[in-house]
């Protein structure tokens, strides 16, 4: 196969350049699949996907009681970015991580910037993602948003832009970890040659940093991955995170508040637990504090936490942080408490809690994206430049319904990556997340997982709207 | 560990084992038919029945025939003891606990179920089906080893063993009976080659036929109970099973073996002492299939001593309930 045919059309391609030569960090990997005799790729495509069934690397799709085990389609060309973008990219990341925390930390407390009007106050009271139970609450170190993942995505002229946060339980870093062990063992002398930078450290990383948020001087705190079930989407990566840090899988109803410490229900009685990475929302993790429905979650479990005998990561609360209409003000987030300007630009956006927004919005519908300001996964929202003109107008109306609950950006003509479509190379939009850790100090994870739109022509990445992902190579300078 | 990880691993184990001897008892009785004189008629009505499950069978199936039969044990999957629902059992049971197993073990019985999940709608399986019972032999068989030599033998590990060899106690027990139910074509049968030949398959089938011989010989009835549910070193033997499952027990606990500080262990501790003084006279003389039945009975309340005891801790104070929720 080779990519004589290939059009990179009217985007920025993460490989090639318009007249089809490589981009100088693709350059070998373009020589290598192009000297693969007839087939060959094809047939590692294969022998990758089978990889992935066996080892059972799939996730659970909601609404589908047939089928509800899928793997997560994996395109074996790798998406490149080179070591001088990576360190723009990780300084821009840090910077936003930082500030971001700085701003939770102050909305649970004394509000601060609310009261410097840098933050419309009404865009905080009226947060779903506001929690009342977190004010006046001290995490250990002040660090609220222990892991996040931050999403990025290329217009066509080439900039990269933060499109949004998410600090609540990002998920997706086990595809990362599980897409480089496949890519070594189909292509391994094409890795071998790029010098790329390992990702095996992520575990280990993660683990040191969970150890670290147990506030007594503890020897060796008890950690554990707190997981809805193995009927939660993201359920793999809850047991694969804990099989690699070597740290318990619970479940709430593996849990219990005895004598206020967190206990876990063992063979032999009761154990305490001392630090919870936690994969439930905020929402469910204690039916005591938050919703009373809630049999996910652990009865007392916010009152522990607020003695400072368990640690969870992430704090609750943080949603806060990457509600949708918060992210508009992101820019001037950083400004306020770092005094810098921002590194990696945000997309602009329209907020339709504010009228003259609203009506630009609404009088424009056909060339924005919107979406509900709370939700993820690719749920809530409207491509509009790819809709009918009577989705359009449910849009408007339930924009003018509840105006708070929605954003607008201009749709972008996001950046594009070859992958295998019958046996040829087409151009499908990707985008890429990051993942960022913040314990003693604040770590990102060289690459982090490119998500591809597999239909052609589609903008939406997500798995559980027919994304794949392909393996993230930053190379080495 | 955890309880509900400790009941995932034991139930894993058990089914995995289940789905081998299920193989097993339709290995059994392809290789009677083949011995068969011609002219007589198969009889498959007599696996359903050890199976315990003639009910289920009879509800949703006419006639005990050779395709009914094995259609039912093998790829039915409203009958939770088939292999292809034990096999998805284990592998749901495997796939709550992945942090606490090696990958290895779930890969091995992932491709397991993978396997047995596409062969139900094969063709070739009815037609040619000797090979197929022996591969899900040999993925138990595999399955079996990567746990031996990649899971840490901690608690876990104790409870995968004493659930596989429970497990396995009863289906030896229950292959055993096959002879009982097989009927011959006439009394005068008894003692002929025929005879012979239909003990033989037994063994086969437990894959015991050469360890029998190094042991005693010459096929002889008594011999065979003997071997098969007393032996001491025979690993597929009932007493065999009893006693590695009550070493288990006990290293989970940590009470020294010959004591007991909880039912579970009272429980095993007695049955196992029963087979320990037991000789092959007593158990003809009670008759092989009462016999087999009894034990099966109190490996029953083993199992619900073992459930009590680790898996199922009451809740503090409150009057919430507190329900891993059973397999089976």
């Amino acid at each position: 196969m080779n990519f004589t045919s290939y059009d990179t059309a009217e985007f920025f391609d993460e490989m090639l350049l318009p007249d089809g030569c490589a981009r100088s960090g693709a350059r070998l990997l373009k020589e290598r699949i192009e000297s693969l005799p007839n087939g060959e790729l094809l047939l590692r495509q294969e022998a990758a996907e089978r990889l992935l069934l066996q080892s059972g690397i799939t996730f659970n799709v909601y609404g589908d009681s047939a089928a509800t085990e899928k793997i997560f389609p994996f395109d074996v060309i790798p998406r490149i970015v080179e070591a001088s973008e990576w360190d723009w990219i990780e300084k821009g990341l840090k910077q936003r991580v930082c500030a971001l925390n700085l701003f939770i930390n102050d909305i649970y407390h004394e509000q601060k910037i609310v009261r410097d009007n840098v933050v419309p106050e009404y865009l905080i009271r009226s947060a779903r993602s506001f929690r009342e139970a977190c004010v006046g609450l001290n995490p250990p170190q002040g660090i609220w948003c222990h892991i996040t993942g931050t999403d990025l995505v290329r217009d066509r002229d080439g900039q990269i832009y933060v499109l949004e946060d998410n600090l609540r339980c990002p998920s997706g870093v086990s595809y990362v970890l599980e897409n480089r062990r496949v890519m070594k063992r189909t292509f391994p002398q094409v890795f071998e040659a790029s010098r790329v930078r390992p990702v095996d450290e992520y575990p280990s990383r993660l683990l040191f940093m969970l150890q670290s948020l147990f506030p007594a001087a503890l020897e060796s705190p008890k950690v554990a991955v707190l997981s809805p079930g193995m009927y939660n989407s993201a359920y793999f990566e809850h047991a694969f995170l804990a099989q690699q840090m070597g740290v318990d899988l619970v479940e709430g109803r593996d849990l219990v508040v005895v004598n206020g410490q967190v206990m876990m229900r063992t063979t032999k009685g009761f154990e305490r637990v001392d630090v919870l990475y936690r994969r439930i929302d905020d929402d469910f993790l204690d039916p005591q504090v938050f919703r009373p429905d809630s049999l996910l979650g652990v009865p007392g479990l916010m009152d522990v936490y607020k003695r400072g005998r368990v640690a969870l990561a992430n704090a609750p609360g943080t949603g806060i942080a990457d509600d949708k209409s918060i992210y508009a003000y992101v820019p001037k987030i950083i400004e306020y408490y770092l005094g810098e300007k921002i590194i990696i630009p945000n997309v602009p956006t329209y907020i339709c809690a504010k009228a003259e927004d609203r009506s630009y919005v609404v009088s424009h519908l056909d060339e924005l994206v919107v979406k509900a300001v709370n939700e993820s996964g690719g749920y809530g929202m409207l491509v509009g430049p790819h809709c009918t003109q009577n989705e359009r107008a449910e849009f408007a109306r339930r924009i003018e319904d509840d105006p708070r609950n929605y954003i607008a950006q201009p749709t972008l003509g996001l950046s594009r990556a070859p992958v295998i479509v019958e046996s040829q190379f087409a151009g499908r939009h990707v985008d890429l997340r990051p993942y960022i850790l913040y314990g003693k100090d604040i770590y990102v994870l060289p690459g982090g997982l490119t998500r591809v739109a597999l239909k052609k022509g589609s903008l939406v990445v997500n798995s559980s709207q027919g994304g794949g992902s392909k393996d993230t190579w930053v190379l080495l300078p | 560990m955890l309880s509900r990880v400790a009941n995932s691993i034991y139930w894993l184990s058990r089914y995995t084992e289940r789905a081998e001897n299920v193989a097993r008892f339709i290995d059994v009785n392809l290789q009677m038919i083949l011995d068969l004189p011609s002219g007589s008629t198969e009889q498959w009505a007599p696996l359903v029945i050890i199976t315990g499950d003639d009910a289920a069978f009879a509800e949703h199936f006419s006639g005990a025939t050779r395709e009914n039969v094995i259609r039912f044990l093998t790829f039915d999957t409203n009958n939770p003891n088939s292999i292809v629902s034990c096999l998805r059992a284990a592998r749901e049971n495997a796939r709550t606990i992945r942090e606490a197993i090696s990958p290895e073990m779930w890969e091995q019985i992932n491709t397991c179920y993978l396997m047995v999940n596409a062969a139900a709608s094969d063709p070739r399986i009815m037609a040619s089906p000797y090979s197929f019972f022996n591969e899900v032999k040999k993925a138990s068989h595999l399955f079996d080893g990567i746990t031996e030599a990649t899971m840490l033998h901690d608690e876990g590990w104790h409870f995968y063993r004493m659930g596989r060899l429970l497990e396995r106690a009863d289906k030896t027990s229950r292959l055993l009976d096959v002879k009982y139910f097989i009927l011959l074509p006439s009394v005068a049968d008894v003692g002929t080659p025929l005879d012979d030949i239909q003990w033989a398959a037994v063994l086969r089938s437990a894959s015991a036929l050469e360890m029998y011989r190094k042991r005693h010989g010459p096929i002889i009835p008594d011999q065979i109970i003997e071997f098969l549910v007393l032996d001491r070193e025979f690993p597929r033997s009932v007493h065999y099973c009893l006693t590695t499952a009550n070493d288990s027990l006990h290293a989970i606990s940590g009470t020294p073996v010959g004591m007991y500080r909880n039912p579970a262990e009272q429980h095993l501790g007695r049955l196992r002492a029963e087979f320990a003084y037991t000789d092959t006279r007593q158990i003809v003389a009670l008759g092989l299939h009462e016999f087999l039945d009894g034990l099966q009975q109190k490996l029953n309340l083993v199992d619900q001593s073992i459930f009590d005891t680790f898996f199922a801790l009451r809740p503090i104070g409150g009057s919430a309930t507190f329900d891993l929720g059973r397999n089976q």
